[in-house]
């Protein structure tokens, strides 16, 4: 076969195979949607899991936004006092966590210790036949195992966005007041009269809501398409973090478009 | 009227892709019996019972539980039809983040309202049945292998199913084991008036517990008869399968081009 045109097709076949994923997933978001009236029925099985994800991954989200919170304190500081405004650092602080790096550091956080996790137990769970014994026993593993982590993941995530602004503030705070010494009242009321509630918290939690969705669906349905075998549910874990990475990335590109044009 | 077979399957047909796996297969499974389904690695034994479960379609033929065609039920009907079956896993596929005790309950939990105190009656006389009531407290990932499976054959019969499947009951366990999980399956069936499934390739254990026995070789049912029958069978594949011979129909080289070929090729 001519090499341009063994090129075109295998560019091809990867297109066409990327696409049928996506679609699949797509299917499996709507299954989840169905099924997940049964989900809820089962409601400790979810609150069982926004343990797992959610308040498993509390320690790494307050370590991690405690430096965010620092790191922006002493670069916010350096940068403000050429300017003669050093007591804006409690905004920028603020602003830079809840529009862009709670919710953004939250899911690539959450993608790496939550959705691994998700995605191994699924793996393992289908390359030990727990799925298919379940589906023999007439009860759905959409219903009963994937349902109940989904709405885990989408209700621990902003929560856990949320924890992570606060925090990193905190972080923020130490820096600039006791140690820099900057305006301790300045600090607080500059924050409280320049951010605003619904362009800045909700978008930010607009924003972690739909990154929860995005991560926890990917997790689980690369676990769920996982070929049974070790070195299948290996790279189902690494797809699950790139994935999950770009695809936050990707959106919060897209969501602060259309918030910001808003 | 309740018919004589409780399974039957009908010029069936099933592959992946361009490969078939079965090619007009007929079997009947009559209620009460234990019926074995033999054959070598890969010949599509696990298969037939994923057909019967209808996890997986046919290509052509049907499979037909309790006078209803599996792969035109609805997915309420497979569920319904499914509660009328226990399936036992290779490995036994036991919840792993569940205890014995769970384990064995989950189906009844599922299924039914049942209270709790008459959940642990049921579930403690199903592990007494297996001889495990004493490791209820264990989790799954505590038992050996031989446990295991007793564990998960509890849960298969948690429902009294009517029809019990066994996929590979005696892979990878020790005699103790495999004559345990062998008593069992016989025991059982007679004790809870069901009709066993049992796909394996031991031959000893299944000429001794089972009351009909299908060959499957090169995707057809090669041959079938009484375990007695069989055994007296001069027929080249029952024969090399029976006595375990490494060379005959089933050839020991795996097709390939000619031994002189693939040297000088490869030069």
């Amino acid at each position: 076969m001519n090499p341009i045109f063994k090129i075109l097709s295998s560019l091809g076949n990867q297109v066409t195979s990327r696409i049928w994923r996506l679609g699949s997933a797509a299917r499996f978001f709507f299954l989840i949607l169905i099924y997940s009236g049964e989900s809820f029925r089962r409601i400790h099985l979810t609150i069982r899991e926004i343990y797992f994800t959610g308040v498993m991954s509390l320690i790494i989200i307050i370590v991690s936004a405690f430096f965010v919170g620092m790191v922006l304190g002493l670069q916010g500081y350096y940068t403000l006092q050429k300017y003669g405004s050093s007591e804006s650092i409690g905004v920028l602080v603020a602003l830079a966590l809840l529009r862009e790096l709670g919710p953004v550091v939250t899911a690539l956080l959450f993608a790496g210790r939550a959705g691994t996790a998700i995605t191994a137990e699924i793996g393992l769970m289908k390359a030990t036949e727990q799925l298919s014994a379940m589906e023999m026993m007439a009860v759905s593993p959409i219903a009963r195992i994937i349902g109940p982590r989904f709405w885990a993941g989408v209700i621990s995530m902003p929560i856990l966005a949320s924890i992570f602004s606060m925090v990193g503030v905190m972080g923020g705070y130490l820096v600039a007041v006791p140690i820099i010494g900057v305006d301790h009242g300045a600090f607080w009321s500059q924050m409280n009269v320049n951010v605003d509630f619904r362009f800045d918290v909700i978008n930010g939690l607009i924003k972690s809501v739909v990154f929860g969705v995005a991560c926890t669906i990917i997790a689980l349905y690369e676990g769920f398409d996982a070929p049974p075998t070790a070195e299948g549910v290996s790279r189902a874990t690494t797809r699950t973090v790139v994935t999950s990475s770009l695809t936050v990335l990707g959106l919060d590109f897209i969501l602060t478009s259309f918030m910001i044009a808003h | 009227m309740t018919q004589k077979n409780i399974v039957e399957i009908e010029n069936l047909s099933f592959g992946y892709d361009n490969r078939m796996l079965h090619k007009d297969i007929n079997m009947v499974f009559p209620r009460g019996k234990v019926t074995a389904i033999m054959g070598g690695s890969g010949c599509g034994k696990t298969t037939i019972l994923r057909l019967i479960g209808g996890q997986i379609k046919p290509k052509a033929g049907q499979v037909s539980v309790d006078g209803k065609i599996v792969h035109k039920q609805d997915r309420q009907g497979i569920y319904e039809l499914r509660r009328k079956m226990g399936m036992l896993f290779q490995h036994g596929a036991l919840f792993t983040d569940l205890s014995v005790f769970d384990n064995v309950a989950f189906p009844i939990r599922e299924h039914t309202k049942l209270p709790e105190s008459m959940i642990r009656d049921l579930v403690l006389m199903k592990l007494n049945a297996v001889g495990l009531r004493g490791a209820h407290k264990l989790m799954s990932t505590e038992l050996s292998g031989g446990m295991a499976r007793r564990v998960a054959l509890a849960r298969a019969i948690a429902l009294d199913p009517d029809i019990i499947m066994y996929d590979e009951p005696f892979a990878g366990l020790d005699p103790i084991s495999m004559a345990v999980i062998c008593d069992l399956i016989r025991t059982l069936n007679d004790a809870l008036g069901a009709t066993s499934i049992i796909v394996t390739h031991d031959v000893e254990e299944a000429f001794s517990f089972a009351d009909y026995i299908y060959f499957i070789a090169d995707g057809i049912v090669a041959a079938e008869g009484t375990p007695k029958e069989l055994s007296k069978s001069r027929l080249p594949f029952v024969h090399q399968f029976v006595h375990g011979e490494k060379d005959g129909p089933v050839p020991f080289h795996y097709n390939a081009p000619s031994y002189k070929k693939d040297i000088y090729e490869s030069v």
